[in-house]
């Protein structure tokens, strides 16, 4: 049985209709990525699963029992809310003191503790978010593109530790990415998304879509040859995979 | 007994205040909803007008009104009216209507200066307790809830991917805000409610490295401020609802000072 399905579901946000007729189901384990473009829904259709937007028509299920752990796209703290890691680490559940050390070790953060929240770099407050996640041992855990503003060093290294995480605690992963090489490269299955589900399964099937190079990319390279280019170099690219820019990528890539 | 001396029901008063005001005041800083309990303290002028006139307890007026304005603007806020603007709007109609229904009362034209200002050196036994109820009241909400609260306040999206809804906990405190409002009509008048909450905050804020060392230290400093501003009024003769508001002011730019102080030494060192 599914850890969680989503069947025809349907969000309006206002008088727009941003998701229509969405499907997706996630088995234990499994590594899922959602690709869209800007305003697709994807945000949307993670914050309807959590239960944080109505849904207009259809249904989510979750298995029974289901812990979710969920690292959001970003966490503003009003800068007069004093929050140190350990004690973000414990909410919403108190922790023994323990084991929030043993999560802080964990998550490669030891001498972190008693900093306030707001003084950590970007990449330190994502690991810290993440760490929070997995306190409850989730067996879903979604996040929703929870490297933004991270270097490209940065998000390899968060992403890794995702994988990481999969291996030692068997929980399902569902996340966001605009990072295509990153999908390609990380996911089991990919979901391409534009307000509806325009195509999914394993990356080699959807890099080769129709749906997916109308969305990302056009020519025989698309997302593949982006892919290669990236692992081939280690030039700092900003990552803003807008329909222009993976051409020139690709261009490149062919060279 | 102790409690037939005014001076000691009026600390008794300020301290039950202090308690209830301060721990709420921080969710009111943290989550911006200063203007929020400026509007819920106000309103609190009309159900004391209304309940003048029908002969009902101020106490229970002001709650009520309170408790229907504050969440009259729970409601609204969450529907992308322009917040600000709404809340200046009901806040400063909700003062005008109260003290325009006030008018039609005779022989409360006196007694309006006690219900704006307080009037803590009148307050009585029965007052004592009231005070005291809703303080453990409020504090027993902020306890029970306290996680969740901290939660919603934190995000949203995390609360309800905890099965947390954060709309109940805005529920939660909206109503401790009305109890708080009720409560402190006798002690700082609605005018000066909503310093009661912000103040002691705001000046615990440099001295706090977690939420719950912010509400703590916030509710000694009200509770300072309270024993202050009544000692001071007391030898001054000065009003003491305001002179309270006075002390906590004095304490908030203290702590302030002495932390840019502690920054700017910290820096060049």
């Amino acid at each position: 049985m599914p850890l969680i399905a989503a069947t025809g579901l349907s969000v309006r946000l206002g008088r727009a209709e941003v998701l229509h007729d969405v499907s997706l189901s996630l088995e234990p384990g499994e590594i899922v990525t959602i690709v869209g473009p800007n305003g697709s829904g994807k945000s949307t259709l993670l914050r309807a699963l959590i239960g944080a937007v109505p849904v207009s028509r259809g249904h989510v299920r979750r298995a029974p029992g289901l812990r979710i752990g969920y690292v959001p796209q970003r966490l503003h703290i009003d800068p007069t809310l004093p929050m140190t890691v350990m004690r973000f680490l414990a909410l919403p559940r108190r922790r023994a003191a323990s084991d929030l050390r043993a999560a802080l070790d964990r998550a490669g953060l030891p001498d972190l503790r008693h900093r306030q929240m707001a003084d950590l770099s970007g990449g330190q407050f994502q690991r810290v978010l993440l760490a929070r996640a997995l306190m409850d041992s989730p067996d879903l855990l979604i996040l929703d593109e929870a490297t933004q503003g991270l270097d490209q060093p940065g998000s390899a290294a968060f992403y890794r530790r995702i994988e990481e995480v999969r291996q030692e605690m068997g929980c399902a992963v569902l996340m966001v990415s605009h990072e295509l090489h990153v999908v390609m490269s990380a996911s089991d299955r990919v979901i391409c998304l534009n307000g509806h589900v325009c195509c999914e399964g394993r990356p080699e099937i959807v890099a080769q879509a129709e749906e997916y190079r109308a969305l990302f990319g056009t020519g025989t390279h698309g997302a593949l040859a982006l892919y290669r280019h990236e692992h081939g170099h280690s030039h700092d690219h900003d990552h803003d995979h807008d329909h222009d820019h993976n051409h020139d990528h690709s261009h490149e890539a062919a060279e | 007994m102790i409690l037939d001396d005014f001076l000691v029901r009026a600390a008794l008063a300020g301290l039950g205040v202090a308690l209830a005001a301060a721990p709420l005041g921080s969710f009111v800083v943290w989550r911006r909803m200063a203007y929020f309990g400026d509007a819920t303290a106000h309103a609190a002028i009309l159900g004391v007008a209304l309940a003048l006139a029908f002969d009902a307890s101020v106490f229970v007026g002001a709650l009520v009104m309170s408790l229907m304005m504050a969440s009259a603007v729970s409601t609204l806020s969450g529907r992308g009216f322009a917040m600000d603007t709404l809340l200046g709007v009901l806040a400063h109609s909700a003062l005008a209507f109260g003290l325009v229904g006030v008018s039609f009362l005779s022989g409360v034209r006196l007694d309006l200066m006690a219900y704006l200002f307080g009037d803590i050196l009148a307050v009585s036994r029965g007052d004592l307790a009231v005070i005291w109820g809703g303080a453990a009241g409020v504090v027993a909400l902020l306890v029970w809830r306290w996680q969740a609260l901290l939660t919603a306040t934190l995000s949203p999206d995390l609360a309800w991917s905890e099965g947390i809804d954060p709309r109940r906990e805005q529920m939660v405190l909206t109503l401790a805000l009305a109890l708080v409002v009720a409560v402190a009509i006798k002690v700082v008048g609605v005018l000066l409610i909503a310093a009661m909450l912000i103040v002691p905050a705001a000046a615990a804020r440099p001295l706090s490295a977690t939420p719950e060392r912010m509400a703590l230290i916030a509710t000694v400093i009200a509770g300072a401020a309270a024993l202050g501003g009544l000692a001071a009024s007391f030898r001054l003769d000065t009003p003491t609802g305001p002179t309270i508001v006075c002390v906590a002011a004095l304490i908030f730019a203290l702590t302030m000072t002495g932390h840019s102080l502690s920054r700017i030494i910290g820096n060049n060192r």
